[in-house]
């Protein structure tokens, strides 16, 4: 049996109001795209993972559709900040504030997230 | 007295909202206490767009107000609580909720209301007014559930608007005009028969000359009709009157402030009412100094800055205001500037008429060449440069101006001809030099910044065309060079990084980006606009340059939209859409009955679309492998309705069938879908096939389209659906099926290399230089000497063609990521979620609902990342 490269059993966790809450294998993320997850109080969070392995999470609900779906959108970089595109009408959210980048008067929701 | 002196505003409507926003740029709002009496059950919103809530703009959509403005600057807004009374002895306003505030000054912002003639019964069940947000959802509740006939009394700017709400509602549609003409304020005789004719060709039936007599109505009370000066009785379930405005001045009129003698509250060229140095009025509700009561937005917006100004003891004045105006009624382009009926002595007409296609245009010009004013029906393109040129002598012939282009003579003045003193944004009273500067000493560079530092452009929009010309002349002019890169991340074009990919057969992108990428965006995560378009490059290629075609391989699945990565397409709740290829239209029954049995099962929505091809919707993300696997298992094959990519290839029926038919068109239809199914491409690629010249596939509105002769086919290229149509030209004639498919495939491969992102094959013949004639000679006379490598790429293309679902459902580490949750995968989105409707479901949109929406229209800032 060979050993497995290190990152194989990583875990991504959220830090909620009472610890870490284990998302998934760090391997299911795709550098550059996300992922959905339910949580406990049913809220949804989208997860992020960048091209240098940095990991984001951000309220899955897009404000301006209600729908679900921030998880599906292109990630970017923005001026050196990245951003998740919501799939529906296109407004950028910066991931580590969860300021919407093209309307100030909105934000989502923003999480702590490890791999560990 | 208060010790904070304390201004009080009544109203908050556009003017109001306007005079507030001035206030708070001028300090105003950090000195005084701002008080601010809003009749309505709403804060200030855009009236003038209020009948785009007909076209799904919802109320909070139109506000005009920023709750955080008003908290911001600590201002007191009370809604729905109008002044009753102004004592202006004790300098005080009482509310209708019975509080008194004290005011050191007074700013009347009331506004208008509608004129409702005289008649017997107008106060009946089933009339209506057209003014406010409340008003259009009576109107909506009535014309839905009592109503099949309407008729609207008036046929100047407002009614006509309103005809057009009633027609949208499905309500058939009456205009009974006192005048003699439509429009009889804003066009002559001329263009009034011109607008008639468009207008009853929309079916919409008109009544001018006469006037309303009596409203009639049946023992409950409810309209039933209308009687008319000529004697005719005119049915109808409901009436609109919309016969003009008149300022609202009651209030001042009770506390004895002067009004002029056909209303209007009197006030002097700073805004102040000439009996009371503390009460000012601005808007619809104030007789202006040269006399007039303003009944557009533009110049109550001049009145609120003036007002603040003063306030703010800086100098300003309103001494008068053009009445230009350029609308869309019905979807028609109505405008008309200056002098548009030829008042001044001795002018002269230049008209050009075409009553076919509803055109008519007239320039007002003065004895020594001066353009003085005109009016436009039908086509006002010119509108934003004609008016700029009113008072001057333009530089090329007037007849040249009317003229419809393609006329020979006709000539496009560009806007860089225009003084700096001309006005580009007459909402906003915008000069053409107050842009410029924006561009040259506030350095801006875009045109969303450029509105936001002018507000050019920001109300009823029809400037922003020219602006977006003058933006890039001054650019251009100041020597920085206009950015025509991709995006934030690439200073190249589309066009440029093709080249590289093909030529350096680059498969990946963060390759491209980290070697090619702009300094700044080296080594990052690029964007929302490169990341597809390099995936498109790439997947366009893929054959040529080794990488592999399948679009969620390796890195490309971390590129595409969210479309291409679901290979299905994303609906408004976050629900999917199956779309399986049906190659020409043409399909056998049992594939039909699958399609059924699998909606049925999966208990979709199934609609036939405009492609000629049935749309399943309402699949849950983990559904769509499951529906899938049925689909291929059935021969079906990805439709890409997702992808920037081939549709589909509609057909006729063709010489089989058809008694006309002079070539077998299904068949041809279905060999070019297959051959050209999967091609990736800038935008979308739409073809058709007819079997004689009745064209019923409708070929020539299609990216290529074929027309069957009875010596082989017309191949037509360019056409274009949508919102700006194109008839395709006819690139050759009378082609054998080698010639066509060949021709084609270079045609395909050549705008492919050659187009922007997101640019439809219409659009960028428009734009390459030579157009057609350049096409014609690259891919049918082959002057650039590539046509050989554009048909091996293409050749490339079809040997290595798979379908991307049946690939697809054959890989578990791809059929993983379809789920709603990474760590429920079992559980579906409960947002997603469904009601029934006509015997089908539809979303469930309450689901959605998360408190309320933002109100700020960010459209047109969202093309593109960063800094360009
Ligand atoms: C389903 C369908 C409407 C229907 O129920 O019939 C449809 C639906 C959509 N159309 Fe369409 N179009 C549909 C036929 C058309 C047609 C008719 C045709 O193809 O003959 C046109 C005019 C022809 C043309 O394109 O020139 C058409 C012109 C557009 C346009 C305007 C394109 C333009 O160049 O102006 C858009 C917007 C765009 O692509 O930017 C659009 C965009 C869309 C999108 C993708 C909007 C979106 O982003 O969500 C819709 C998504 C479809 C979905 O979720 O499944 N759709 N759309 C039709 C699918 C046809 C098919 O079988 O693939
Ligand atoms: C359907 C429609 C289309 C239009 N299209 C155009 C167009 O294309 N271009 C254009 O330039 N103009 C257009 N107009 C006209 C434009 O809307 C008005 O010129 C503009 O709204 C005037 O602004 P205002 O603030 O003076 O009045 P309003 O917007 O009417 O605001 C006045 C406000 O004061 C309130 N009010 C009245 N009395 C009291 C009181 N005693 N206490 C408290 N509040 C009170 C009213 O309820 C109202 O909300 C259009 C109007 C309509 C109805
Ligand atoms: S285009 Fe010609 S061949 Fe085709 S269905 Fe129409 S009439 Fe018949
Ligand atoms: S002219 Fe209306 S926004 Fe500029």
């Amino acid at each position: 049996m060979t050993l497995a490269p290190e990152t194989t059993d990583l875990k991504v966790q959220l830090q909620l109001r009472d610890g870490w809450f284990t998302v998934c294998d760090l391997h299911l993320l795709l550098p550059g795209r996300g992922v959905a997850a339910l949580l406990p109080d049913d809220n949804q969070v989208a997860v992020f993972r960048d091209r240098k392995g940095r990991l984001y999470a951000i309220d899955n609900r897009d404000p301006f559709t209600g729908a679900a779906v921030l998880s599906r959108g292109l990630t970017g970089t923005h001026q050196g900040r990245p951003f998740v595109a919501s799939p529906l009408l296109k407004q950028r959210f910066d991931l580590l504030s969860g300021q919407c980048l093209d309307d100030e008067s909105v934000r989502v929701t923003t999480y702590e997230v490890r791999a560990a | 007295m208060t010790a904070t002196p304390t201004i009080v505003l009544v109203g908050h409507g556009m003017v109001g909202q306007r005079f507030l926003e001035a206030l708070a740029e001028r300090g105003l709002t950090a000195t005084h206490r701002v008080v601010v009496l809003c009749e309505e059950p709403r804060p200030a919103y855009d009236r003038v767009a209020l009948t785009s809530y007909f076209s799904g703009k919802t109320p909070e959509d139109l506000s005009m107000t920023d709750m955080e403005f008003i908290k911001g600057h600590g201002i007191e807004l009370y809604v729905g609580d109008p002044a009753v009374s102004v004592d202006r002895e004790a300098r005080t306003v009482t509310a209708r909720s019975g509080q008194v505030f004290d005011y050191d000054i007074l700013v009347l912002a009331t506004g208008s209301y509608p004129f409702v003639p005289p008649v017997p019964n107008k106060d009946a069940t089933g009339c209506f007014v057209y003014r406010t947000i409340e008003d259009l959802l009576a109107i909506e509740e009535y014309a839905k559930t009592k109503a099949t006939t309407g008729a609207v009394v008036g046929g100047g700017l407002l009614g006509l608007e309103a005809a057009g709400a009633l027609k949208g509602l499905g309500v058939e549609t009456h205009i009974v005009e006192f005048a003699p003409r439509l429009m009889p304020v804003q066009v002559d005789e001329g263009g009034g028969a011109a607008l008639l004719r468009t207008i009853e060709g929309m079916g919409l039936s008109v009544h001018t000359g006469v006037g309303t007599q009596e409203i009639v109505t049946d023992a409950d009370g409810a309209v039933t009709g209308m009687k008319l000066s000529d004697g005719s009785e005119l049915a109808t379930d409901m009436v609109v009157f919309s016969a003009g405005v008149r300022p609202r001045d009651q209030l001042a009129r009770d506390c004895g402030l002067t009004v002029g003698e056909r209303g209007g509250i009197t006030v002097d060229e700073q805004c102040r009412t000439v009996s009371d140095p503390h009460v000012f009025a601005i808007g619809e509700c104030a007789q202006a100094a040269d006399g007039r009561v303003y009944g557009l937005v533009a110049p109550g917006y001049e009145q609120a800055e003036t007002a603040a100004a003063t306030i703010a003891a800086d100098e300003a004045s309103f001494v008068g205001a053009d009445l230009s105006t350029k609308l869309k009624l019905l979807g028609v382009d109505v405008a008309s500037f200056g002098d548009a009926h030829g008042t001044a002595e001795d002018c002269l007409d230049v008209v050009y008429s075409d009553s076919r296609s509803g055109l008519y245009k007239k320039l007002v010009i003065g004895r020594d060449g001066t353009l003085l004013g005109g009016i436009l029906v039908g086509d006002a393109e010119a509108y934003g440069t004609l008016k700029a040129f009113t008072g001057s002598v333009p530089p090329v012939s007037p007849e040249s101006l009317v003229l419809p282009a393609g006329a020979g003579e006709s000539a496009q003045l560009g806007p860089t001809a225009l003084p700096d003193d001309a006005i580009i944004c007459s909402c906003n009273n915008v000069r053409k030099g107050t842009i410029r500067g924006a561009v040259t000493e506030h350095k801006c560079t875009t045109v969303p910044e450029v509105k936001k530092c002018t507000k050019a452009g920001t109300t009823c929009g029809s400037c922003v065309k020219v602006l977006g010309q003058l933006v890039t002349a001054e650019l251009e002019a100041s020597g920085v060079e206009v950015d025509k890169g991709l995006c934030g991340c690439f200073g190249q074009t589309r066009e440029e990084l093709y080249e590289i990919v093909l030529a350096l057969r680059i498969t990946s992108y963060q390759d491209l980006l980290d070697r090619y990428g702009r300094e700044g965006a080296r080594g990052g995560d690029g964007c929302e606009v490169c990341k597809p378009t390099v995936a498109s490059i790439i997947a366009s290629l893929a054959p040529a340059i080794g990488a592999n075609g399948y679009v969620l391989d390796g890195e490309q699945a971390s590129l595409q939209d969210t479309n291409d990565h679901f290979l299905a397409n994303l609906q408004k709740n976050g629900s999917y859409s199956v779309v399986p290829r049906i190659p020409g239209g043409e399909i056998a029954p049992e594939k039909l009955i699958v399609i059924g049995e699998i909606a049925r099962d999966f208990g979709l929505y199934t609609k036939i679309t405009g492609g000629q091809r049935i749309d399943m919707f309402g699949a849950r993300v983990e559904q769509l492998p499951l529906i899938w696997a049925r689909l291929v298992d059935a021969g079906f094959e990805s439709g890409h309705a997702y992808g920037k990519s081939l549709r589909t290839v509609k057909s006729c029926v063709g010489q089989t069938w058809c008694r006309y038919g002079v070539q077998d068109s299904v068949r041809m239809a279905i060999d070019l879908e297959l051959r050209y199914r999967g091609l990736r491409s800038p935008h979308k690629l739409k073809s058709a096939v007819s079997g004689c010249a009745r064209e019923c596939a409708e070929a020539q509105s299609k990216d290529f389209g074929v027309i069957a002769t009875s010596n082989g086919w017309n191949l037509y290229v360019a056409g274009n659906g949508g919102a700006t149509p194109r008839h395709a030209d006819l690139l050759a004639q009378d082609l054998s099926d080698a010639e066509l498919i060949r021709l084609i495939d270079r045609f395909l491969m050549f705008y492919i290399r050659t187009a922007d992102r997101l640019e439809r094959t219409s659009t960028w013949l428009e734009r390459i230089p030579g157009g057609l004639d350049h096409v014609r000679d690259v891919v049918v006379h082959d002057s650039l000497g590539i046509c050989e490598e554009l048909e091996r790429l293409m050749a490339a293309h079809v040997a290595h063609y798979r379908d991307e679902w049946s690939e697809t459902i054959n890989d578990p580490e791809k059929l993983a990521r379809f789920v709603s949750f990474v760590n429920a995968p079992d559980t579906p989105d409960p947002v997603v979620g469904f009601i029934p409707e006509r015997d089908q479901i539809k979303p469930d949109l309450p689901l959605l609902s998360i408190g309320t929406r933002p109100t700020e229209n960010t459209a047109d800032v969202l093309e593109g990342t960063a800094q360009r």
